[in-house]
């Protein structure tokens, strides 16, 4: 009798739900997430060409990235270069979108949505169309610029400008969402804390430093470091703005995606791959670390 | 009284200034999308005519008629739509319910299996992309739609997002259908779901458009292009297209403007899905 009860509130519909509801997931997790992630580590430690036998190499992998392979070096520099113009200009261009369009009244919801309109559209297709803007004998940019009496420039073509140019193409296309951030945001400041200072007689810049900005501190940090995370991780814009396989002129756009995308699936070096990955998820994981504690301290008010 | 007058004025002056500036940024915002439509309608002589001018003459739609016939792109859409609602549906459908029971119910090893979930938004997608090939090659799923499928069945943000909501709902409302005799799984359904449609219409809009550009993946998954989705068709498409400009561009307009019709139809559920949300893709 005790054993039938027992059994009966195993099965009663209150843990039926929870096991239906926790051990698919479990399973799903220990496979697709953390079995993965296992495997990555295991073949980051492997010499494994697509074919060919798997050969036990160490952390050789690891020092080949670090130190022996320019390439890699290269795609770290670009991935740096790339985040570290891309984030501060949209970041700022975004507050000041958002602090201007704020007080913009019924305006202000045109103007939202159409600078959201690119963030809703394809990255790819978006991609295909800058490259025809960047296009150098017919593209509207080159020809906008002779018609002004400018040289007409090789954008995805120069090494030096080839950069630039996704990065202008990455702003335009992220500064809406950003804006509608820290839309949010602004609009968790009260108004009093204005009224308060205006009374005091602070001009709109004084407002913008010392109320705005401190008080939009947590929002700014989220958008800073998941736009980092973002941007390192950057592959879609040179694959289809810059061209297949997005490495660029002499390797001005190789990104440290771009560049494990080709180990992987050009040459099929899976071990070699997986390391660079590893490089990556360290850095990540140093900006994401860096967030929480940023996160935790200061930001009360 | 005077120099109120003179500060109204000044006020609207410097907003005159912003509305001009926010005109101007509009056109900067918009212009690619009307330079790519122009472009698709032009004929190929118009295209590098110099000065470049805006509206077709004469107007052409021989492009969008290859799109269609010639070109796969009404079989890249299906397989981008099919794909992203199964997708969309299945990780609303996980993500409630998971949520719920985290929300709802305590059990053995809840806040580790939690924190386990959890941790895994931490993981870039570079560092599980190989090993997932790998096993998803084992499974004999390469170039199947099962390779895009499978692996979103579940969505941590998504299950992190509803356990947040339902927390919110009151334990009363679960506890008085039970009593009324309603077992667990239609007080999850019946009850409790509809509560949450908020964030169900922002978890579904997110999901939809991420599955929707999602790009890598089906890159390496897929190789025939009758498995293409839209946006591994139109990179494909655009590369061996490229010198032939309006027909490229005819390819990103079918792309894109569905996708913003949508966008204008319900911007305001767009806007505060992505804020609720917060997450970009």
């Amino acid at each position: 009798m005790e054993r039938i009860r027992k059994f009966r509130s195993i099965l009663s519909s209150r843990n039926m739900l929870i096991l239906v509801a926790i051990v698919p997931t479990v399973i799903f997790y220990l496979v697709f997430s953390y079995g993965a992630i296992v495997y990555a580590f295991y073949l980051s430690l492997h010499k494994w060409t697509v074919g060919e036998p798997i050969i036990f190499l160490g952390f050789a992998n690891y020092e080949k990235a670090l130190r022996e392979d320019p390439l890699f070096y290269k795609a770290l520099w670009n991935t740096f270069y790339y985040a570290v113009v891309t984030i501060p200009v949209g970041l700022a261009l975004a507050l000041i979108l958002a602090v201007g369009i704020n007080g913009l009244g019924r305006l202000a919801n045109v103007f939202r949505t159409i600078y959201f309109l690119p963030v809703v559209s394809s990255l790819v297709a978006i991609s295909v169309v800058w490259r025809w803007l960047y296009q150098p004998n017919f593209g509207l940019i080159n020809q906008v610029i002779g018609a002004l009496g400018g040289p007409r420039l090789m954008w995805l073509q120069e090494p030096s400008l080839a950069m630039p140019a996704v990065m202008v193409m990455a702003i335009w296309h992220g500064v809406g969402y950003t804006m509608v951030i820290f839309l949010a945001g602004l609009q968790g400041i009260p108004q009093t804390f204005y009224e308060a200072a205006m009374i005091d007689g602070a001009n709109k810049w004084q407002l913008l430093k010392n109320i705005t900005i401190p008080l939009l501190m947590p929002t700014i940090t989220f958008v800073l470091v998941t736009g980092l995370i973002g941007s390192l991780q950057v592959f879609t814009e040179m694959y289809v703005l810059v061209g297949s396989p997005g490495s660029g002129p002499l390797n001005a756009t190789r990104t440290i995606v771009v560049h494990l995308y080709e180990r992987a699936f050009t040459y099929f070096q899976m071990g070699y791959a997986s390391a660079t990955a590893f490089v990556l998820f360290a850095i990540i994981l140093v900006f994401t670390i860096l967030q929480l504690r940023l996160l935790r301290t200061r930001w009360e008010y | 009284m005077k120099r109120y007058k003179y500060k109204r004025k000044r006020i609207n002056y410097s907003k005159l200034i912003t509305i001009l500036l926010f005109s101007a940024g509009s056109i900067i915002m918009m212009f690619p999308f009307v330079w790519m439509v122009s472009t698709s309608f032009k004929i190929p002589s118009q295209i590098i005519s110099y000065p470049p001018t805006l509206i077709p003459k004469p107007p052409t739609i021989q492009y969008y008629r290859r799109i269609f016939t010639e070109l796969k792109f009404t079989r890249f859409f299906m397989n981008s739509g099919y794909i992203s609602t199964i997708v969309t549906v299945t990780a609303l459908l996980t993500s409630s319910f998971v949520g719920y029971v985290f929300a709802k119910f305590n059990f053995w090893g809840k806040e580790f299996i939690f924190i386990m979930i959890l941790s895994t938004m931490m993981i870039p997608f570079a560092v599980t992309m190989i090993p997932l090939y790998l096993i998803i090659s084992k499974l004999g799923w390469i170039n199947s739609h099962l390779a895009l499928i499978i692996p979103g069945l579940y969505s941590t943000f998504g299950i992190f997002l509803m356990r947040q909501f339902m927390s919110t709902i009151p334990n009363e409302l679960r506890e008085a259908a039970i009593v009324d005799g309603c077992n667990e799984f239609r007080t999850f359904w019946s009850i409790i779901l509809p509560q949450c449609k908020p964030a169900l219409a922002a978890l579904g809009i997110f999901t939809f458009m991420w599955n929707w550009d999602n790009f890598l993946w089906p890159l390496i998954i897929l190789n025939s292009e009758e498995k293409f989705t839209l946006p591994v068709g139109l990179a494909m498409f655009s590369n061996q297209w490229w010198t032939d400009y309006g027909l490229v561009m005819a390819g990103a307009t079918v792309t894109v403007i569905p996708v913003l019709i949508v966008f204008l139809i319900f911007q305001r559920q767009f806007i505060q899905g992505i804020v609720l949300t917060g997450l970009k893709m």
